[in-house]
């Protein structure tokens, strides 16, 4: 049996979503720019699919929308495409637990001669926004903020932040990747310039993603060519999965509401049982302002990668915060910023369910966990 | 994830002596939760022959940390104190058939708990203080330049990469970093100045063929190895060597450029300058 509760590292294509992409990967090979009916006639599906992802945004006109290859592509266009088009412009705002997306680029960017500001968050992973308000300076070019965090699910208060960017003049890039199909939200009333989404978060295939830009905006093409997206994006579309994006989109817009209160339930029962069962574990983030889907919890004097592995013996799927899982000898730059105590730091492990889970799959987990945490703890030297 | 063998994952799944000895006769304790591993080790011996009865571990860390706390009470049950501090990280990582390269350092752990039990046992205090006096390189993982230097010269480590790999400094804040490329840089500069002296010195007969083998095995086939050729050592007559070239060297016509300018240049840089190699058809 293999219980998938890694979501936030991607998801299941949804069936209608594969069903919907097979026609262009098999009969319909043409290419969209082709002057020829068999080719040019497949750019009106890239338009309906257009139309579908503008719509679950929430924005105000399809053309806002790029296709990319992905969420990283999209985080790296908006942010080059804002620094090129304001040359004089020297700084940047974002925050210290942003995805790698953003922050290697900031990073790099630091070596080229940019200023960039890392906001804190608070112990539930909160940012202050008076510390985003004094942070702006004369020369900020963007502020790029998450709309929710991969490793937590903490939401951050988009609609504030936009609204603070918009009244200092500041260009405000949201990196959505997360968010998109778990929260409801409106770019007709959030006014948030840039946008960053992923297709194979929502159950369609890895390699699309998508950047809106509000109409208005200044923009700069990141990868150059063709005249493809409206000159705003060269190379050949990925079809198949374009169209299969759209169709994620429509899926998400029809089952969000119903679907979450279910995840939400499946993701409450997991996390209440677990820190009822289980002593010394705590849940990290804000518990309140969170996606439905994912919890975060440690486990005191543990390590992460261990519980992993031997979850994974189990066939469940899940991930962790912990040094030793990502090769790097650090733990989770998301759990440090938060200030997680030293002995929950390694030991933690992130559930993020989707609407394909079910309660047998979360009982299951309730179960199997406890067994695993006792016997790492008989082994720990700090367990007496 | 970890491309882990089978036995790691057996010795991670089912660990063999986990646990704590009671009234233990050496204790060994190292790392620390900050730094994501940690193992204690206690040891029953018999105080007559040396010999270690019964190691026990407890340990806080990854699926490698375990196993290598496993795979070392393995190893060192049933030997004495003197065997048993002969035993490296690299014999720990043997025994595991491999660690994926990032893991060393869990070997590493490993050797250190037991150097650790063993002079807690030889009456030594386990002197906390010693890392404060001596020189910390890596203010993240308090690793010190003696831990480096040892891993370097135990392990023929080339690389800040590789240092980190197996100490885990500069893993962190990774400001240490010029710092350990400058200890690599001079570690591997001595170690060639006194290569050079050694050969200044002259060998007898017996120690240049035992070089030349050497020179041969480490240097010089595996190189040709990779584009599927081969060597053999047919005879050693004073500074002539004679060899045969096999596999895809046989009829390359590029073979007697490989002898001249690579067989004959190693052992002429690393054993004696007046080698002559000849191909034996």
């Amino acid at each position: 049996m293999i219980v998938y509760v890694d979501n936030n590292a991607t998801t299941k294509i949804a069936d209608e979503v594969f069903e919907a992409m097979k026609p262009f990967l098999t009969d319909y090979y043409g290419n969209p720019s082709s002057m020829h009916t068999f080719g040019g006639k497949i750019r009106r599906f890239i338009d309906k699919a257009r139309e579908s992802v503008a719509s679950l945004l929430g924005a105000e006109s399809p053309s806002e929308i790029i296709f990319t290859s992905c969420g990283t592509e999209s985080d790296n266009t908006a942010i080059i495409s804002t620094l090129r088009s304001f040359p004089n412009k020297k700084h940047i705002i974002t925050t210290k637990v942003e995805h790698p997306a953003v922050l290697s680029l900031c990073k790099y960017l630091e070596t080229i001669g940019y200023r960039v500001t890392y906001l804190n968050v608070n112990s539930q992973g909160q940012l202050d926004l008076d510390e985003l308000s004094y942070s702006i300076q004369s020369d900020t070019a963007i502020i790029s903020i998450m709309y929710a965090n991969n490793e937590t699910g903490v939401i951050f208060p988009i609609q504030e932040i936009a609204e603070i960017a918009r009244q200092k003049n500041v260009v405000f890039h949201t990196d959505a990747v997360q968010a998109l199909g778990k929260i409801d939200f409106d770019l007709k009333k959030i006014p948030i310039d840039l946008v960053s989404i992923s297709g194979h978060k929502i159950h369609a295939p890895k390699g699309v993603g998508a950047l809106y830009i509000r109409k208005g905006t200044k923009f700069s093409p990141f990868i150059l060519g063709g005249h493809q997206e409206e000159g705003r994006r060269g190379g050949t579309e990925n079809v198949a999965s374009i169209i299969g994006f759209g169709v994620a989109c429509e899926l998400a817009k029809k089952y969000m509401e119903e679907e979450n209160k279910r995840v939400k339930y499946l993701r409450d029962k997991l996390e209440n049982s677990i820190l009822e069962k289980i002593p010394n574990t705590r849940v990290n983030g804000d518990r309140i302002n969170r996606l439905p889907n994912t919890t975060n919890i440690s486990f005191e004097f543990v390590e992460g990668e261990a519980i992993l592995l031997m979850l994974d013996q189990k066939g469940i799927c899940a991930s962790s915060g912990s040094a030793c899982t990502s090769g790097s000898l650090t733990p989770s730059h998301v759990l440090r910023a938060m200030g997680v105590p030293f002995t929950f730091l390694q030991g933690s492990i992130r559930f993020s369910l989707s609407r394909y889970n079910t309660e047998e799959e979360i009982d299951y987990i309730i179960e199997t966990l406890p067994h695993i945490i006792n016997r790492l703890r008989e082994i720990s030297p700090y367990v007496k | 994830m970890w491309e882990y063998t089978d036995k790691v994952k057996e010795l991670f799944l089912n660990p063999k002596n986990a646990g704590e000895i009671e009234n233990p006769d050496a204790v060994g304790e190292v790392g620390s939760i900050i730094c994501g591993d940690a193992l204690k080790l206690t040891l029953r011996i018999d105080k007559k022959t040396g010999i270690i009865l019964d190691a026990k571990f407890k340990t806080f860390g990854c699926a490698s940390a375990i196993a290598s706390s496993s795979a070392l009470t393995e190893m060192i049950k049933g030997k004495t104190i003197e065997e048993a501090s002969k035993i490296t990280n690299k014999d720990i990582a043997d025994y595991l058939g491999g660690l994926p390269k990032e893991k060393m350092h869990c070997s590493v752990m490993g050797m250190e708990a037991l150097e650790a039990a063993i002079a807690n046992y030889k009456g030594a205090q386990q002197k906390k203080e010693t890392l404060a006096e001596e020189n910390i390189i890596c203010k993240c993982f308090g690793v010190t330049e003696r831990k480096i230097l040892r891993a370097i010269s135990e392990n023929n480590l080339k690389t800040v990469e590789d240092v980190t790999n197996y100490t885990k400094a500069g893993g962190g804040c990774g400001k240490c970093k010029p710092q350990i490329e400058k200890i690599l840089k001079e570690y591997w500069e001595k170690q060639v100045k006194s290569k050079e002296e050694d050969k200044g010195k002259k060998l007898t007969n017996l120690e240049k063929i035992s070089l030349i083998k050497e020179t041969i095995e480490r240097e010089i086939r595996p190189n040709l190895r990779i584009d599927g050729g081969d060597i053999e050592l047919v005879d050693i007559e004073l500074n002539k060597v004679y060899i045969r070239l096999l596999g895809t060297c046989l009829g390359c016509p590029a073979g007697g450029f490989t002898i001249k300018e690579f067989i004959e240049k190693k052992l002429k840089e690393l054993v004696d300058k007046d080698i002559i190699v000849e191909e034996v058809k």
